[in-house]
């Protein structure tokens, strides 16, 4: 298998991984999830085809950091201001 | 001008941990526990490293004090986009003794030597809720301060600062060097991912005593006794609009 695109898609899974470490239900349940994701398209040898996927790993990196971001905000706003504002 | 601005960041519990009191209540519980950065240093970085995207100052220096744990969170810092960072080691009974004061004097002293041009702190930190640090430096240094800033723009030699107070907003006008503490609102901080993390091991962390910056560190504090906050009365469920009225006038609400 060498895929000119497997260094990328490596990547992508070590970076969701590190991600993960502070995921909300716990780096386990993430671990679990992250690795049937990447399982279910092992086969795919299109290099077009990984690079739309790829392309979607990306997204969800920025749908968690996002996530994290807002989950701290509201953590700090819940507990040093105002409820009504 | 230096164009350098120095940025505190502190390691404290993750915000997401459930804290525990010692059970000799002398303190809270940090072994084995997940640490982070502080939340509000977080914006204070992201404010530093925004005004040198827009080519507005040269250079982000993180400053923490701690134990060669803190390491990692200026490590952190530095994958946000700090250029360098400075340890300032205290360790042992003196890192359990130090406080706001401690802090803000070695603040100072490094903000001389290095000849910044901004300090820019977090308002507090979220495990001893002092909001003191950014206040004292300012006066230990004899420099305006801008506190609770949710707007920081750079005009000239003065900065700008919008700060959040009671009810509103207030905007100062105030010559540099300066201090300014981030509010919650300034912005929003990125995210210190895998690769930055890993390209930040080879920006250099200075390490420091602060007997060399000249800061004594013994206490004038003494912890007495840390207790948990009082625990929340269970509510209850009635059945009928006269059970809880019949409810409501034992407790005298009504």
């Amino acid at each position: 298998m060498a895929n000119p695109l497997r260094g990328e898609v490596i990547r992508l899974y070590k970076n969701l991984l590190y991600l993960g470490r502070d995921y909300p239900e716990g780096s386990a349940f993430f671990r679990e999830r992250l690795k049937s994701a990447f399982m279910k398209n092992k086969d795919v040898t299109d290099p077009e085809h990984i690079k739309k996927l790829v392309g979607r790993g990306e997204f969800v990196i920025k749908e968690l950091e996002a996530l994290y971001f807002l989950k701290k905000y509201r953590a700090m706003k819940k507990r040093y201001y105002d409820p009504e504002t | 001008m230096s164009g350098r601005v120095l940025v505190g960041v502190k390691r404290v519990i993750d915000y997401a941990v459930k804290i525990r009191v010692k059970p000799d209540k002398s303190g809270v519980v940090t072994d084995g526990v997940k640490h982070s950065m502080n939340p509000f240093c977080e914006i204070a970085v992201e404010e530093a490293v925004k005004l040198k995207e827009k080519k507005l100052i040269k250079e982000v220096v993180a400053v923490s004090c701690g134990p060669q744990q803190a390491q990692e969170t200026i490590r952190t810092a530095l994958a946000m986009g700090a250029d360098r960072g400075i340890h300032v080691e205290v360790s042992g009974k003196d890192y359990d003794n130090l406080g706001p004061l401690h802090v803000s004097k070695i603040m100072a002293a490094l903000a001389k030597k290095e000849e910044a041009q901004l300090v820019i702190l977090g308002k507090q930190a979220i495990d001893d809720d002092c909001n003191q640090t950014g206040q004292m430096t300012a006066a230990l240094l004899d420099w305006p301060q801008g506190t609770f800033a949710s707007e920081v723009t750079l005009e000239g030699g003065k900065v700008k600062v919008v700060r959040e107070i009671d009810g509103g907003l207030e905007t100062v006008k105030i010559n540099m060097p300066a201090v300014v503490t981030a509010d919650l609102r300034l912005n929003t901080p990125r995210y210190a991912t895998l690769p930055n993390i890993m390209k930040a091991k080879k920006k250099k962390i200075a390490n420091v005593k602060p007997s060399e910056l000249g800061v004594d560190l013994t206490s004038r504090l003494e912890v007495l006794r840390v207790d948990e906050p009082p625990q929340r009365q269970a509510g209850i469920k009635v059945e009928t609009v006269d059970d809880l009225v019949g409810k409501l006038r034992e407790t005298g609400s009504i």
